[in-house]
């Protein structure tokens, strides 16, 4: 039977699973669009959901370094995947996005860009340490000084699903960084998957919203005992550490040790990191030009500092080598991203082990330059 | 059609995306050397034009549609509201696009950014100005704050060097800054037989002036060999690191330290530099590569 009594903010609530296309059908309804975890081309991807049968539901990931797989071990949970190449950041701040249009005439350059209104994201399907990701982005796009209007605009509309993890994978370290992998804030839903009922969180007046005509109890004893079990398992599994105590210093004082160079050596800087980082924020602009040269498109990309033109300048290039960009990406995201933005830039999700095609796995790289430097 | 309304209307709008620039017409173009020319600017709205201040040091980013952005810092008077010079070498893709631009042509303009020359916290002390080939134009509105303000200052001086005398910038105005009270030495890398002044780059030079490191500061800008072996000679003579101010150059794509090309250990050049006391660069200013 429908309620007609809304759940409250921080109460905790259980559903029926199929009770939840309900939910993503009033988020369309409110013209919300709805993108959670697919599986596609043998991956885990970000897409569009329509409904429930659409997640990738008796699925789970095995992760190593340089190693992604799907196996379909055939249980009934829809979110026992761990993510995979995708993040959220792409929605954010998609990988290229059109700034402006400018055509000539005889008196200068005019703007001709067409308005496209901004998308109001659903992400269904946010893990702790992505919505850390989240929130870490929000600091360096949204800062006091200087706001990034686009990203303020996608992120101002979006409404976030969050789970808890139950399933991590064995390249994830998020309980080193603090992240993960219980959810505590930042969300407007917040769903633990039982094998029976989805446990909700309310964390807004929007999520309490999405519940309308919505059939719901007060999550009781056996529930919570068991979403607490789960969450609790999930920290179990996670075995991949990475010490931060000694962070930023570590690498701040020793910016000039011999290891980055076999770091270097290693790397092919094919900037796959920077790309599955859902943190790294670094963009390019550039233009195209129509041939008769009459008008142009300036558009924002995703760069990386493992790129050679990255630190291109009219005097040289300034990271020549390798070792130095591997060095700064490393350097910024464990080190100055601290003095920046006050935390680390990491959030222990691991995207950057899985995706490493020379297999370097960073929390390894920080044992090996501490037992360098202590040599 | 587009209407003059429509016009006035985009270039005064505030920026709704990112990097949006203001459009600005050149005035004017002064060749300085091979390869070097100051161009004048003004925007073609004049609430624009009226509204822009920028400080000793600090820099734009002229964009020309088709082919991008370059930072390029102010070398006019900080003190002329009618027109806002900025002296370019031709080096890079915006650059020698810029190069086959005429009067009359647009440019984009985004600015200004960075910080500046600590012009009020040098007041009561001397300036020693070091500076190497294009480092000159960023320090010119610095010296132009210095001869209008002449008595707040101590000893000033300039030591400038080009590698060759056709390459130094702005040598019509030396005289002028000589008498309005400034010291200005120059020097080129290599001499020929145009020139009968000193042969040597900055640095050498140091030991003919008498700094006194308690009340000296240091401005410096040019090549970063050259700013290694400034900062190197000024601390041989005990002048602290407090009293150094750098400006440093990176590749720059937004200006608002948002992009991240920029970055230098903890700093993002284009919001907390490019003018930097060396102090706060000093752990990390001597890595390779970093």
């Amino acid at each position: 039977m429908p309620n007609d009594i809304l759940p409250e903010i921080g109460s905790t609530i259980t559903i029926q699973k199929p009770a939840f296309n309900s939910i993503l059908a009033h988020l369309k309804e409110d013209g919300y669009l709805p993108i959670g975890p697919r599986v596609k081309n043998e991956s885990l991807v970000y897409e569009t959901i329509d409904n429930l049968e659409d997640l990738p539901q008796g699925y789970s990931t095995v992760q190593k370094p340089g190693y992604f797989r799907l196996i379909h071990t055939g249980h009934t949970r829809y979110f026992d995947i761990t993510h995979g190449a995708h993040s959220w950041k792409q929605f954010l701040f998609p990988s290229r996005l059109e700034l402006f249009t400018l055509h000539k005439n005889h008196a200068g350059w005019y703007d001709t860009t067409q308005q496209a209104e901004t998308p109001r994201y659903a992400f269904i399907g946010v893990r702790a340490c992505e919505l850390a990701a989240i929130h870490i982005q929000d600091n360096i796009f949204m800062r006091a000084d200087f706001t990034d209007p686009v990203y303020r605009a996608r992120r101002d509309r979006a409404v976030i699903i969050s789970v808890n993890c139950t399933h991590p994978a064995e390249t994830c370290f998020c309980t080193s960084m603090g992240t993960g992998p219980r959810v505590k804030n930042g969300f407007d839903l917040n769903l633990t998957e039982l094998d029976d009922v989805f446990v909700l969180t309310i964390g807004s007046d929007l999520a309490r919203k999405l519940l309308t005509s919505v059939p719901f109890e007060d999550a009781r004893g056996y529930a919570l005992n068991n979403v607490e079990h789960k969450i609790e398992h999930a920290e179990q599994q996670i075995r991949r550490t990475l010490d931060t105590k000694d962070l930023p210093e570590l690498i701040l004082d020793n910016l000039d040790n011999p290891y980055w160079n076999e770091i270097g050596k290693r790397c092919l800087s094919c900037a796959n990191c920077t790309q599955v980082c859902p943190t790294c924020f670094c963009w390019d602009a550039v233009d195209t030009m129509s041939l008769d040269g009459q008008e142009t498109k300036r558009e924002r990309v995703w760069d990386s500092c493992f790129n050679p033109g990255y630190s291109y300048q009219a005097g040289g290039n300034t990271r020549p080598t390798i070792y130095s960009r591997y060095r700064q990406w490393l350097s910024h995201k464990l080190g100055t991203w601290k003095q920046q933005y006050g935390t680390l830039g990491c959030v222990g999700c691991g995207r950057c082990i899985t995706w490493c095609p020379a297999e370097i796995d960073l929390t390894e790289e920080i044992v090996n330059l501490r037992n360098e430097v202590r040599r | 059609m587009i209407t003059a309304e429509a016009m006035i209307e985009n270039v005064t709008s505030q920026p709704k995306t990112l990097l949006q620039p203001q459009w600005a017409e050149i005035t004017n173009i002064t060749p300085e050397a091979e390869g070097i020319s100051t161009y004048w600017l003004k925007f073609q709205n004049q609430i624009e034009q009226e509204a822009y201040r920028f400080e000793p040091g600090q820099f734009n980013m002229l964009y020309l549609p088709g082919f991008g952005e370059s930072a390029i810092s102010v070398s006019s008077d900080p003190e002329d509201q009618q027109k806002i010079g900025h002296t370019i070498r031709f080096v890079g893709n915006v650059t020698r696009a810029v190069s086959r631009l005429k009067v009359g042509d647009v440019v984009g303009v985004r600015g200004p950014f960075g910080t500046y020359w600590p012009m009020k916290q040098m007041e009561g002390k001397d300036v020693f100005i070091a500076c190497g080939g294009i480092g000159l134009p960023p320090l010119r509105p610095a010296i132009y704050h210095i001869i209008r303000n002449r008595e707040k200052y101590g000893k000033v001086t300039l030591l400038y060097g080009a590698r060759t005398s056709s390459d130094l910038m702005f040598p019509h105005e030396y005289e002028k800054w000589r008498k309005a009270g400034i010291d200005v030495e120059v020097t080129v890398d290599r001499g020929d037989a145009n020139w009968n002044g000193r042969v040597g780059v900055v640095p050498m030079w140091f030991y003919q002036f008498r700094l006194d490191h308690r009340k000296v500061n240091i401005l410096t800008c040019g090549p970063e060999i050259m700013i290694r072996f400034v900062i190197f000679e000024a601390m041989a003579r005990r002048i602290p690191s407090e009293s150094i101010y750098v400006s440093l150059e990176r590749n720059m794509k937004c200006g608002q330290g948002s992009c991240g090309h920029c970055q230098m250990g903890p700093y993002f050049i284009c919001k907390d530099g490019p003018v930097f006391r060396f102090d706060e660069l000093q752990s990390f200013f001597n890595v390779e590569e970093f």
